[in-house]
């Protein structure tokens, strides 16, 4: 998890390392946008294998319930 | 025999769309957010009865002008395009004798979006090396705004129109060397315009939203972003690698990378990838925004005012095909 905390938090410029928390709703971070999503996206199918769907991302609200998708697939 | 970039040129629409104009259309969307995601605060927009051909045209004009050409000595005229004036006959025969050149001047287009301006280059020092033409004319210019639906906030925020022209000469400021190209024709439907060409001529009158209120038509201009972005970060790293190996080169001798100004996020994040610092990488979209093919020349020509252009320059254009291609310009 924190590991994968630290993944998410990298697709980020300026956001505070602090501010990525399991329970963080990343859509409410101020440099959020649909980009980012995309780069997370592709993160995750890189460093973990796993393809996430725009409707896997869109279910989830969390960086933990997110990293819950990810280990379930 | 080796080919140069003697000169650049470019030409924007007079029309300009801002973002606080597009914020004003779409009161979700946040002006600071657009500039600091995307990187654009203004794009230019075609007039409604300005083609790719007229803005070609005028930036050829601006390109004689500017650098004292004598337009009788460009013996080809390519133009790349995807929104060409006619199904038929190209638009560079009908630009031939709008700017005068020669009868004697060959000319054909060239359909290709954000990697085009490489191909261009690639055809022209073809042309040179193989004796077959001493100066040519490359020409880029699209008006992808009109392919757009105008409920369409994302491609209306990153896309603007224009056109730039380019000498190949035997002489010049930045020698082309070796090329890496490539292409995946499985991502065609990723970013296509589909109906109004032979495939499926007639109009299909098919506009839906999605639950993002995103317009989705086949009589528009469709792009899959995550299709786009997950191409781009898995082709272009390699095509980085391919093009350095081509000519002898590794990332570190590499003074300026300028890749196509797809999005500020989009290169920022293939910039990370390849772990290129910020000093070496030059973007310049603020004011233009994405103008397809024109991207690469336009920062090009802005880099050489800014006095940036040094040295070995990696130049890289991805996307709509999928087409990829990039060279290496060594630069005096």
């Amino acid at each position: 998890m924190k590991e994968f905390i630290k993944n998410f938090a990298n697709q980020f410029d300026d956001t505070e390392l602090s501010e990525f928390q399991p329970e963080t709703k990343f859509r409410d971070l101020e440099e959020w946008s649909s980009l980012t999503g995309l780069a997370v996206m592709n993160m995750v199918e890189k460093k973990y294998g796993v393809k996430l769907t725009v409707l896997d991302l869109r279910s989830v609200n969390t960086i933990e319930e997110l990293y819950n998708v990810v280990t379930s697939k | 025999m080796k080919a140069y970039i003697n000169a650049i040129s470019y030409y924007l629409p007079e029309k300009v769309l801002t973002n606080e104009e597009l914020v004003s259309e779409f009161p979700e969307w946040s002006v600071e957010k657009v500039a600091n995601k995307v990187g654009v605060v203004q794009r230019h927009i075609s007039a409604k009865d300005e083609t790719a051909g007229d803005m070609a045209v005028k930036a050829a004009e601006k390109l004689f002008e500017e650098y004292g050409i004598d337009k009788k000595i460009i013996d080809f005229v390519v133009l790349c395009t995807q929104s060409p004036d006619y199904f038929l006959p190209s638009t560079a025969c009908v630009i031939q004798s709008r700017l005068g050149l020669s009868t004697s001047c060959g000319a054909f287009d060239i359909n290709l979006g954000c990697s085009g301006y490489e191909y261009g280059l690639a055809v022209a020092k073809g042309f040179l090396v193989s004796g077959i033409a001493k100066n040519v004319l490359l020409l880029t210019a699209e008006t992808y705004t009109k392919y757009i639906h105008p409920k369409d906030k994302g491609n209306r925020t990153i896309f603007g129109d224009g056109a730039a022209a380019t000498l190949v000469s035997m002489e010049g400021f930045a020698e082309i060397g070796e090329f890496s190209l490539g292409t995946n024709g499985q991502g065609a439907e990723s970013l296509i315009v589909k109906a109004g060409a032979s495939r499926c001529f007639e109009k299909l009158n098919d506009l839906a939203f999605d639950e993002n209120h995103t317009p989705h038509s086949s009589d528009h201009l469709f792009m899959d972003g995550k299709a786009i972005f997950d191409f781009t970060s898995d082709a272009v790293p390699i095509m980085v690698e391919d093009t350095l190996a081509k000519n002898l080169l590794s990332l570190d001798n590499v003074d300026l990378v300028v890749f196509h100004q797809a999005n500020k996020y989009m290169i920022n994040y293939l910039r990370k990838l390849l772990d290129i610092d910020k000093e070496r990488f030059y973007i310049f979209l603020e004011n233009v925004g994405n103008t397809v093919s024109s991207t690469i020349p336009i920062a090009l020509y802005e880099a050489v005012k800014e006095d940036r252009l040094h040295g070995n320059v990696l130049i890289a254009g991805f996307g709509v095909g999928f087409s990829w291609g990039a060279t290496i310009l060594k630069c005096k």
